[in-house]
C-alpha cells in the first residue's frame, strides 16, 4: 500500500485524501461537542441534587453557639456563678498554618503578658488539634479588633462574643462551686458530642458545677452563616439562640460563705454552718482556695506553682476531704451517749490530773487536775478524766453507735463530687483492719476524739446540729420548694437541753472558749473546743514549732443555745490549738445575727492582714510571677494531673494518721490550749475572758 | 434589498462567524461582570475592550494577500521561536521559569503566537513539499524539527498545555497533509509505550499529580483534587436552568478557583445552567463548522492546510478545556476561548479567526490560483 502511495501520488490523490481525513477529523470533532453535551447535561440535571447539596455545604457553614450556662444561686436569690458577656479569642491548632508563630502574633496584638504566652504554647502542644484552645477572654473592644481585622492572615483563629463564667465572690466558693473549663480529650471521648469542640464552650470540671454539668448545660444555638472558601463569613443566614441552662439554687447563704471564708484569713481551715430547721448547708467555707475565675481559660504555670507549692493545700476541699481527729468535739456526743445509756449527769468522778488505765497513767489535759467532776463541768471543762473514767464503765459499745447517729463515719447524700467519711473505731473494726484487739487505752483515747477516730468538717457540724436540735438533720445543697421536716432523734427526757445548757457553758460559763462569747445580749452561742495533737509530744510541743507540727484546732457551736438556729463547726489546721477555731465561729455567728457588726470586725482584721483575701492572693500571685514565672518553666498540667495530685495528697492526709497512731501507744492527750498558748499561731490576741476559763 | 442598504465591503464580511462570535463574547462578558461580583471591571470590560482590538486586528489580518502570507511564513517561525529562547534566557537570568515577555504595555507570551505560527509554517512546508515526496521522510523529519523545536522550548517553560497544543496543531496539518497512515498508526503506539515512560521521567511532580487527581478527583478533594470537584460542583448544581444571573455561590464564595478564566465555563454553567452550556457548544460548533467548510471550499493545499489547522487549534482550546472544568481531562492551565479573561488567549484564537477570515476572502475572491 505504501509502495502503491508513494509511486501514484498526485495532486488530486492529496485532495482526496484531505477531504476524507478533514471529515474525520471533523466528525471526531463533532462527536467530542455530543460527549460534551452529554456530560454536561449528566452533571447538571442527572446529578443535580448531589451537587447541589455539595454546593450548599460548601456555601453555608454551620456554627454552634455555646449555651449560657445555668446560673447557680444563694438561697436568697444571689448569683454565685453567672454569665459575663465579653469578647474572647480562640484558637483550633488543627486550622492554624504555622500555630507558633500565629501565637506570637495573636500575644502581640492581644498585649498578653510573656508567661501567658508560654503556657498558650505548652497548651497548644498537649492539646489534640482539633480541641479549641482559649487565648483570651474579657477583652476590650479595641483589642478585639484588633485580631478581627487580621482574621484572613490567621486561620484556626477565632474571635468571638460569647459569655464567660463570673464567680462574683471568686476563692469564697472555689471548691465548693468548683470551676469550668473546656472539654479534655478525655471528656470529649466520652461524650462526643460537637459542642463539646466548640470554641468558648466550657464544662464544668469540679464541684457543684461538674455533678450538676447536666442541668447546667443548656442547649446550644446554632448559627447559619454564609461563608468564603477561605472561611470569612458573608452574611448571616439564620441563627437559633441558644437555650440558657437551668438555674441551680444551693441552700448556701452567699455572704456568709464569703464572709466565713474571708474570716479564715490566713489559716488554712473550714467552716461549716448548718440551719438547724431543716438541714440546709449554709456555709462550707474552705480556705486557702483558688480563684475559679482565673482557672476557665486552664491553670497557668505561675499559679499552678503558687498553688502546689502551698503547704495549706489550696486546691482542697477541706470541709469534704480534710480529715481530722475531732478531739475534745466528740465530748458532748459522748455525753449524750452516757446519757442515753443511763447514767447519772450528777454522778461524778475526781479529777487528779491523770487516770491510770491498765499499766499506763493517761492525763488530763489540765495536769492539776479539775477536782470533782459531773457531766456538766466534764463538757465545759472538757475534762478528759471524767470520760476516761465513765468510758471505762459504759464500754466503746454505747459510744460508737451514738457517734454513727449523729453523723459521725457517715458519708451523706450529697451533689458532691467525692467525701472522706473517716472513722468511728469499734472493736469489730479495729479486728478487721489490724486484726488486734480492741484495748482498753482504745476506748479511752476514742472518748476524747483521738487514736483512731477522724472526721471531717462537715460532719462534725452535723453531730452539733442534731446534738443542738435532737432532730435527725441531714444536710443538703440543693434549695428544693419543700423543706425537709427532719425525725427526731428519740432522745430521751431532757437530755438534748443538758448538753445544750453544758455547751452554753463552755462559752458564757466557766468553760474553756470564754473568748467565744457573741456580743449580743440576748444570744448566745453554745460549743465544745476540741484540740486535735498531730505529733507526738516528744516530735513537737503542739502549741508552737513547725506549722505542720502544730495541733489541729476545732469547734462545734450552735445558736442561740437554747433555741437552736445556726450549728457548725470550725477546723483550722495546725492552729495551735482550739483557741484558733472558735473566735472565727463566734465572728460567724455574729454575721449571721448582725451582719454589720460582722464585718466591721472583718475589716479591722483585713487590715492586720494586708487587704482581702483577693488582693492578698493577687499580691501573692504576682510576687510568683515576678520570680518564678519565667525562670523556672513549668509545664502547666492538666486537670486530671492536678485531680491526681489533690487525691494523692488527701489519701495520704486520710493515711497517715491511723497508721501512726495505731502503731505508737496513745500519748498523754492534751486539750483545749490555755489562753496564753494562743499568741503561737500569731493571729488573735488572748482575751482576758480566757484565763477565766482555764 | 438588504445589499443595496449595506455598503459591499461590509456585506462581504464573514458574518456567519462574526455574529455567533459576538454572541460568545458578550456572554462571556456577563460570565465575567458576575465573577467580578457585579462590575464591568476589572474583567469585563477589558473583555469586551480586547475583542474589539483583536477584531479590528482579524479584519486586518483577513486583508492579506496569499503571497505575502506564505513569504512571511518562515520568518514568522523564526522570529517567534527566537522569542521563545529569550523567554527562557530571561527566566534562566532572573532565576525562575517565565513564560512573559515585558513589552512595555504589552505582555507577550510567545508560546501563544507560536500555535498559530506552527500551523502557518506547516502549512507552507507543505504546501511546497512536491508531491511525491509525501510518503518518505522529506514530508517527516522537517516538519517533525518545526513542532520539536518550539516544543521542547515551551516544555522547558514548563508549560505542557501548550505543548500539547502546539503538537497537536501540527499534527493535524501532518495528518491532513496526506501523510500515509500507517505512520500516524505507529506513531500512536509508540505514544502509548512512550506515555507511561514519560509519566514516570519526563513530568514533574505536580503534572504527574495532577494526572492521579484526574483518575480519582475525591482522593484529594481538599489539594489538588479541589479544582475538579469545585468545578463539577458548579456546574452540577446550576442544574438545568442555572441559579441566575449574579447567584452563583461557587464562584462569589471564591470556591471555585479562576473563576474568570480556566473555570470560566464552570462560572457560567452555574449561574446559566444546562441551557447556557449548550449555547456555548452550540457557538464552538458554529464556528469549527465554519472554520472546516472554509478549510474545504479553500483552492490550493497552502489555504486549506492553514484553515483546517486554525480550525484544529480553535477546537484543541475549547474541548481540552471544557474536558477539564467537566472532569473529563487533567487540569492544564488552558482558557476557554473567546469566554476566558485574558489577553493571550484572546489574541492567538483572534489570529486564527483573523487568519480563517482570510482564507475565506480569498476563496471569494474571484481569479485566485486554483488548485496546483
Amino acid at each position: 500500500m505504501g509502495r502503491r502511495f508513494t509511486q501514484h501520488v498526485t495532486m488530486a490523490r492529496l485532495q482526496d485524501t484531505f477531504d476524507r481525513r478533514a471529515v474525520v477529523i471533523g466528525s471526531a470533532q463533532a462527536g467530542l461537542g455530543v460527549l460534551l453535551a452529554v456530560r454536561m447535561g449528566y452533571i447538571s440535571v442527572a446529578e443535580n441534587s448531589k451537587y447541589q447539596m455539595e454546593a450548599e455545604s460548601n456555601r453555608v457553614n454551620l456554627t454552634l453557639i455555646p449555651p449560657r450556662r445555668g446560673w447557680i444561686l444563694d438561697r436568697n436569690g444571689a448569683p454565685l456563678a453567672s454569665n459575663k458577656a465579653d469578647f474572647r479569642v480562640d484558637i483550633i491548632p488543627d486550622r492554624m498554618k504555622d500555630p507558633q508563630a500565629t501565637v506570637d502574633r495573636l500575644g502581640e496584638l492581644l498585649a498578653l503578658p510573656e508567661v501567658a504566652i508560654r503556657d498558650l504554647k505548652d497548651r497548644l502542644e498537649q492539646s489534640h488539634g482539633f480541641q479549641p484552645i482559649e487565648v483570651a477572654s474579657g477583652l476590650d473592644w479595641d483589642r478585639f479588633a484588633a485580631v478581627s481585622v487580621r482574621l484572613p492572615d490567621m486561620p484556626g483563629v477565632i474571635p468571638q462574643r460569647g459569655f464567660t463564667r463570673f464567680y462574683p465572690t471568686g476563692q469564697s466558693v472555689g471548691h465548693l462551686i468548683g470551676y469550668v473549663g473546656a472539654a479534655s480529650a478525655e471528656e470529649y471521648e466520652k461524650d462526643p458530642s460537637p459542642i463539646l469542640i466548640t470554641p468558648g464552650y466550657k464544662v464544668g470540671k469540679d464541684g457543684i458545677e461538674k455533678t450538676f454539668e447536666q442541668t447546667l448545660r443548656g442547649i446550644p444555638g446554632a448559627r447559619r452563616v454564609e461563608v468564603t472558601a477561605s472561611g470569612r463569613i458573608v452574611r448571616d443566614l439564620e441563627t437559633r439562640e441558644d437555650t440558657q441552662g437551668q438555674a441551680l439554687q444551693l441552700t448556701i447563704d452567699g455572704p456568709l460563705q464569703d464572709y466565713a471564708a474571708r474570716r479564715l484569713g490566713l489559716e488554712s481551715g473550714s467552716v461549716v454552718v448548718i440551719d438547724c430547721a431543716t438541714g440546709d448547708l449554709l456555709c462550707m467555707a474552705s480556705m486557702p482556695s483558688f480563684d475559679p475565675n482565673s482557672f476557665s481559660d486552664g491553670i497557668g504555670r505561675v499559679e499552678w506553682k503558687m498553688l502546689s507549692s502551698d503547704d495549706h493545700v489550696p486546691l482542697r476541699n477541706k470541709v469534704l476531704k480534710g480529715l481530722y481527729p475531732p478531739g475534745s468535739t466528740v465530748k458532748p456526743m459522748v455525753a449524750m451517749a452516757f446519757l442515753e445509756a443511763g447514767l447519772d449527769p450528777e454522778e461524778s468522778t475526781v479529777c487528779t490530773g491523770g487516770l491510770r488505765v491498765g499499766n499506763r497513767v493517761f492525763h488530763c489535759w489540765n495536769r492539776r487536775g479539775h477536782g470533782q467532776v459531773n457531766m456538766a463541768k466534764g463538757i465545759y471543762q472538757s475534762c478528759d478524766v471524767y470520760f476516761y473514767h465513765f468510758a471505762q464503765k459504759l464500754g466503746m459499745d454505747v459510744i460508737a453507735p451514738m457517734a454513727h447517729r449523729l453523723g459521725m463515719g457517715q458519708e451523706f447524700d450529697l451533689p458532691v463530687l467525692s467525701q472522706f467519711y473517716g472513722t468511728v473505731p469499734d472493736p469489730a473494726w479495729k479486728l478487721k483492719k489490724y486484726g488486734r484487739e480492741w484495748q482498753s487505752y482504745d476506748t479511752v483515747n476514742a472518748t476524747i476524739g483521738q487514736g483512731f477516730m477522724l472526721a471531717n468538717p462537715l460532719q462534725l457540724a452535723v453531730m452539733a446540729s442534731r446534738l443542738a436540735t435532737g432532730k435527725k438533720l441531714m444536710p443538703r445543697l440543693v434549695l428544693d420548694k419543700t423543706p425537709p421536716t427532719p425525725e427526731s432523734m428519740n432522745f430521751h427526757g431532757d437530755h438534748v437541753q443538758f448538753i445544750q445548757n453544758a455547751m452554753n457553758e463552755v462559752v458564757n460559763g466557766a468553760g474553756t472558749a470564754g473568748r467565744g462569747r457573741l456580743p449580743f445580749e440576748d444570744i448566745k452561742m453554745a460549743g465544745k473546743t476540741g484540740t486535735a495533737q498531730v505529733v507526738s509530744l516528744n516530735v513537737s510541743h503542739g502549741k508552737g514549732g513547725p506549722w505542720k507540727y502544730r495541733d489541729h484546732g476545732l469547734f462545734i457551736f450552735f445558736a442561740p443555745f437554747d433555741k437552736p438556729r445556726y450549728a457548725g463547726a470550725v477546723v483550722i489546721e495546725h492552729g495551735g490549738g482550739s483557741g484558733a477555731a472558735y473566735p472565727i465561729a463566734r465572728d460567724v455567728m455574729t454575721f449571721m445575727f448582725d451582719p454589720k457588726l460582722g464585718l466591721e470586725k472583718l475589716h479591722a482584721l483585713e487590715q492586720e492582714w494586708g487587704g482581702t483575701a483577693q488582693q492578698r492572693l493577687a499580691r501573692k500571685y504576682a510576687s510568683f510571677a515576678e520570680e518564678a514565672g519565667l525562670e523556672t518553666p513549668k509545664p502547666a498540667p492538666t486537670e486530671a494531673v492536678i485531680a491526681e495530685r489533690v487525691e494523692e495528697a488527701d489519701v495520704a492526709a486520710a493515711r497517715a494518721r491511723p497508721d501512726t497512731d495505731a502503731a505508737v501507744a496513745p500519748p498523754p492527750e492534751t486539750d483545749s490550749p490555755p489562753a496564753n498558748a494562743s499568741p503561737a499561731s500569731g493571729v488573735v490576741t488572748p482575751a482576758p475572758a480566757d484565763a477565766g476559763a482555764q | 434589498m438588504s445589499r443595496s442598504v449595506i455598503p459591499a465591503a461590509v456585506a462581504r464580511q464573514p458574518w456567519r462567524v462574526i455574529l455567533p462570535l459576538v454572541v460568545l463574547v458578550c456572554f462571556g462578558t456577563t460570565v465575567l461582570y458576575s465573577a467580578a461580583g457585579g462590575s464591568m471591571t476589572p474583567f469585563a470590560q477589558s473583555h469586551l475592550l480586547r475583542f474589539a482590538i483583536f477584531l479590528v486586528m482579524a479584519f486586518g489580518i483577513s486583508r492579506a494577500p496569499s503571497d505575502f502570507v506564505r513569504l512571511v511564513a518562515y520568518p514568522a517561525y523564526a522570529v517567534v521561536l527566537l522569542l521563545l529562547v529569550l523567554v527562557e534566557a530571561l527566566g534562566a537570568i532572573g532565576g525562575g521559569s517565565q513564560r512573559w515577555l515585558n513589552l512595555g504595555p504589552i505582555v507577550l507570551q510567545p508560546s501563544e503566537l507560536m500555535k498559530p505560527v506552527i500551523v502557518l509554517v506547516l502549512a507552507q512546508f507543505y504546501s511546497t513539499l512536491p508531491t511525491g515526496m509525501i510518503g518518505s521522510w522529506r514530508a517527516v523529519v522537517p516538519a517533525g524539527v518545526l513542532i520539536a523545536l518550539p516544543m521542547g522550548l515551551v516544555l522547558l517553560q514548563p508549560d505542557l498545555g501548550t505543548a500539547l497544543a502546539i503538537a497537536f496543531g501540527g499534527v493535524v496539518i501532518m495528518f491532513l497533509a496526506g501523510l500515509p497512515l500507517r505512520w500516524f498508526l505507529a506513531g500512536g503506539a509508540a505514544a502509548a509505550v512512550a506515555a507511561p515512560l514519560a509519566f514516570f521521567f519526563a513530568l514533574k511532580d505536580y503534572q504527574r499529580q495532577r494526572v492521579f487527581t484526574f483518575l480519582d478527583p475525591e482522593s484529594d478533594p481538599l489539594g489538588t483534587g479541589y479544582h475538579i470537584t469545585q468545578s463539577k460542583i458548579a456546574i452540577g448544581s446550576g442544574g438545568f436552568a442555572g441559579k441566575g444571573f449574579g447567584n452563583g455561590s461557587q464562584s462569589h464564595l471564591n470556591y471555585l478557583p479562576e473563576p474568570h478564566t480556566d473555570f470560566v465555563f464552570a462560572t457560567m454553567a452555574e449561574e446559566w445552567g444546562m441551557l447556557g452550556g449548550l449555547l456555548v457548544l452550540a457557538i464552538f460548533g458554529l464556528v469549527l463548522h465554519w472554520g472546516w467548510n472554509v478549510a474545504r471550499t479553500s483552492r490550493d493545499r497552502f489555504a486549506q492546510l492553514l484553515a483546517a489547522g486554525m480550525t484544529a487549534t480553535i477546537f484543541f482550546y475549547a474541548a481540552i478545556n471544557l474536558m477539564m472544568v467537566m472532569g473529563l481531562a487533567p487540569v492544564v492551565g488552558i482558557p476557554l476561548p473567546f469566554m476566558s479573561h485574558g489577553g493571550s488567549s484572546m489574541l492567538t484564537n483572534m489570529i486564527c479567526i483573523g487568519t480563517l477570515m482570510m482564507v475565506d476572502r480569498w476563496n471569494r475572491t474571484p481569479g485566485a490560483r486554483r488548485l496546483g
